[in-house]
C-alpha cells in the first residue's frame, strides 16, 4: 500500500517538501515505516528523536498502519 | 483558552481573560525570543506548527492542569511564522484561589509544551540557521 507522510521542522528540509508517499506492505508497523525512513533518509538517524504522529496522535511502534491515516513525522519539537 | 495565531500576540488581553473574582493569583509566563544562543547573535526565530495535532497537544496540557490544580482559567496562545529578537512567542496565563498552585500549575504547563506540542523553530543567524533541538 501507498502511504502519504507529513513532514515538519527538519524533516521538511530533509524529505525537500512537506508531504511524500512511501510504499508499505500490507500491515506494516510504525517501527517498519522507521526503518525504511531511516534507509531512505540517513539524516533522520541523527535526529535527538523522531516520532510518528497518526491522526494527530503520538503512537507507539508498534502500531499497525491501514493506509488511510494522516501520517506525520514529528521531529524534536521546540515551542515556546 | 487555545490559540495559534500569526498575529502579535497581547499579554495584557489574555491575562485579562484569565481573572476571576474568585481567584486571589494570576500567573503568567511569557516566552520571549533572545538575541543570542550559544553566544551567536540571532537574526529571527521561525515557528512552524502542526496545527490540528498542536491544539490537540495543547487540549491535553490545559485538562491535565485542571485536574492536578483547582485553577479557574487557563489559556494558552502561540505565536508562529517569523519573529524578530524581542517578540513575543508564547503566553500562558493561569488563575486560581492562591499563588502556590498558579505558579505550579504555569510551570507544568510551558514545560510540558515544550516536551509534547508539535511547534517547531529555527534559529537564524547571521552566518546560518539551524532547527532548536533536532541534533544532540
Amino acid at each position: 500500500m501507498e502511504v502519504e507522510i507529513l513532514a515538519f521542522g527538519i524533516t521538511r528540509d530533509i524529505v525537500e517538501g512537506d508531504s511524500f508517499k512511501v510504499s508499505l506492505e500490507e500491515g506494516a508497523s510504525v517501527s517498519v515505516l522507521k526503518e525504511l525512513l531511516y534507509k531512505a533518509y540517513p539524516k533522520m538517524k541523527q535526529l535527538n528523536s523522531l516520532r510518528i504522529a497518526v491522526d494527530n496522535e503520538y503512537v507507539d511502534e508498534g502500531v499497525v498502519l491501514q493506509g488511510n491515516e494522516e501520517i506525520a513525522l514529528i521531529p524534536p519539537v521546540s515551542g515556546g | 483558552m487555545i490559540k495559534i495565531t500569526e498575529y502579535p500576540l497581547n499579554p495584557d488581553d489574555i491575562t485579562s481573560t484569565v481573572f476571576s473574582d474568585e481567584a486571589g493569583a494570576v500567573n503568567v509566563f511569557i516566552g520571549t525570543v533572545r538575541a543570542t544562543t550559544k553566544h551567536k547573535r540571532v537574526v529571527r526565530l521561525e515557528f512552524e506548527t502542526y496545527l490540528n495535532m498542536a491544539i490537540k497537544e495543547i487540549e491535553k496540557i490545559i485538562e491535565t492542569v485542571k485536574q492536578k490544580w483547582p485553577v479557574h482559567h487557563v489559556v494558552i496562545h502561540h505565536r508562529i511564522g517569523a519573529l524578530t529578537v524581542g517578540e513575543i512567542a508564547v503566553v500562558i496565563a493561569v488563575s486560581s484561589p492562591h499563588r502556590k498552585e498558579a505558579f505550579a500549575a504555569c510551570q507544568y504547563a510551558i514545560d510540558t509544551l515544550k516536551e509534547t506540542v508539535p511547534i517547531w523553530k529555527k534559529e537564524v543567524f547571521e552566518d546560518g540557521e539551524e532547527w532548536v533541538s533536532a541534533h544532540p
